[in-house]
């Protein structure tokens, strides 16, 4: 599905095949695909832990919201850019039906 | 060219980064033919192969030493009977593994084997759309009903599904459809990689290089498939670089991203390296991979810039395509340390050109001649 399909009930999930893990030897988190590396920033890492394949946008969105105390409006925002760009690239898999 | 020269004077060595790939070709055997097959012209045998053991330690080295991805190639790495072992080793020492396969040699209980020790990732090759074409190419009868039966194995199984899918003048026509195939298929990426003249490619030069419109064809289409792809597939690219105006940056730089070793345990710097005659390789079962990355003279031998000859060295694209790729230098242009004549200004580009020229307009009546046949 294309990220444009994009909504704040939609559920994102690491396919099999990507992996988040942590780069030892250069200190850093990664998401790792086929052929593909993708480093990640703070944000980026904060996102990426909430996607578990049960949250939706809307939940990671107020969850970062909360934790850093920021308006919900803006990180949902974020969040959506975020993850449609990474759908686009292959790295995340979204789920539309609300559960 | 005295190997090592490309030093930058920081203690007699040139910063390397550590890698990010492995290539592990771990055996030569194939049961195919391919016109193109990159392997070397002299294959290594059965008998010379790393053991079992020794595979798994040079995994656990590259984990250890930044490699990221895996990549087990060959050959076919199915005719190990011991992949099993090795993707479990491979995949405990946390490296993401990608088995690169023709398909032949794959069952059903194989593969449940294979994904349940968490192999992560399968490239398949493609020689083309239909049977008849396929199975020509790849010199095996049956190869391309049996590689469209082994994708659905892989997508039944979760398993994401790279098509690699080699392209030259015979089947450069049927990208369109290739690019259908592989989204039937279930794949999210798809490779089209033109032909690289090594190897046994150079033999079977006339028969394959694709002429230059249809090089300009398939780009333009690629770009196409690319934004209609968008979230469905993804499209990596190798054009030819004969008629490029600028050489591709081989490998990332030599030295600077991907190890490759041989059945044997060598330890090379591009699949092709061997074809340098001034390097020499070192042996995994003599050294460790650290060592080799970090110290060996044949990594060393086009690290930096040091080495590079004119016009490379005053480019300003030096750091951009290390000046492109070495072995092409070597084969073109004689020397290793030349510009890659893919490049403009390169002063063999013209007669690349005319290579190339040459071999696109001969004739289709000439035969492959496939290896060991």
């Amino acid at each position: 599905m294309s990220g444009s399909e994009l909504t704040r009930q939609s559920v994102p999930s690491l396919p099999r095949g990507v992996r988040l893990k942590h780069d030892d030897v250069r200190d850093r988190t990664i998401l790792v695909a086929p052929e593909r590396t993708l480093v990640l920033d703070g944000p980026g890492i904060a996102i990426m832990e909430l996607v578990d394949g049960e949250n939706s946008i809307e939940v990671i969105a107020e969850r970062l919201a909360e934790k850093f105390d920021a308006p919900l409006k803006t990180i949902g925002n974020d969040v959506v850019a975020f993850l449609r760009d990474l759908i686009n690239r292959g790295y995340l898999d979204i789920r539309n039906d609300g559960g | 060219m005295t190997a090592g020269n490309g030093q930058s004077g920081n203690g007699g060595r040139v910063d390397a980064p550590p890698p990010l790939a492995m290539l592990a070709e771990i055996t030569h055997r194939c049961p195919l033919a391919c016109p193109y097959c990159s392997n070397p012209l002299e294959l290594k045998s059965a008998s010379e192969e790393l053991t079992t053991e020794e595979w798994i330690d040079v995994f656990e080295q590259a984990a250890k030493l930044g490699v990221l991805h895996l990549h087990l190639s060959g050959g076919e790495p199915l005719a190990r009977r011991d992949l099993l072992e090795l993707t479990r080793g491979a995949v405990r020492a946390d490296l993401y593994t990608n088995l690169i396969t023709s398909g032949i040699g794959l069952t059903e209980s194989r593969l449940d084997g294979l994904a349940e020790v968490g192999l992560d990732h399968v490239q398949l090759s493609l020689q083309g759309v239909d049977e008849t074409t396929s199975d020509f190419i790849s010199g095996y009868h049956g190869g391309h009903t049996r590689k469209i039966q082994v994708a659905s194995w892989v997508r039944a199984r979760g398993i994401p599904l790279t098509v690699n899918a080699v392209c030259h003048r015979m089947n450069m026509a049927v990208i369109p459809e290739m690019i259908e195939l592989a989204v039937k298929l279930g794949a999210r990426r798809l490779e089209i990689a033109t032909v690289q003249f090594h190897g046994w490619a150079i033999v079977n030069r006339n028969q394959l290089m694709p002429t230059r419109a249809q090089v300009e064809e398939t780009t333009q289409l690629v770009e196409k498939a690319r934004k209609e792809r968008e979230g469905e597939l993804v499209i990596d690219y190798v054009p030819a670089d004969y008629y490029a105006t600028y050489p591709k940056a081989c490998m990332g730089g030599w030295g600077r991203t991907g190890i490759n070793i041989d059945p044997t345990g060598r330890a090379l710097p591009c699949h092709a390296a061997e074809t340098i005659p001034s390097l020499t390789f070192d042996n995994v079962r003599d050294k460790s991979l650290s060592d080799i990355w970090y110290h060996s003279s044949s990594f060393n031998a086009f690290r930096g810039t040091d080495w590079m000859a004119e016009p490379c060295r005053t480019c300003d694209r030096r750091e951009m395509d290390f000046g492109g790729c070495r072995c092409q230098a070597m084969a073109i242009a004689g020397h290793a340390n030349a510009a890659d004549p893919a490049c403009y200004k390169s002063p063999f580009k013209e007669e690349m050109l005319a290579l190339a020229e040459t071999a696109s307009q001969s004739g289709t009546v000439e035969p492959f001649v496939y290896r060991g046949r």
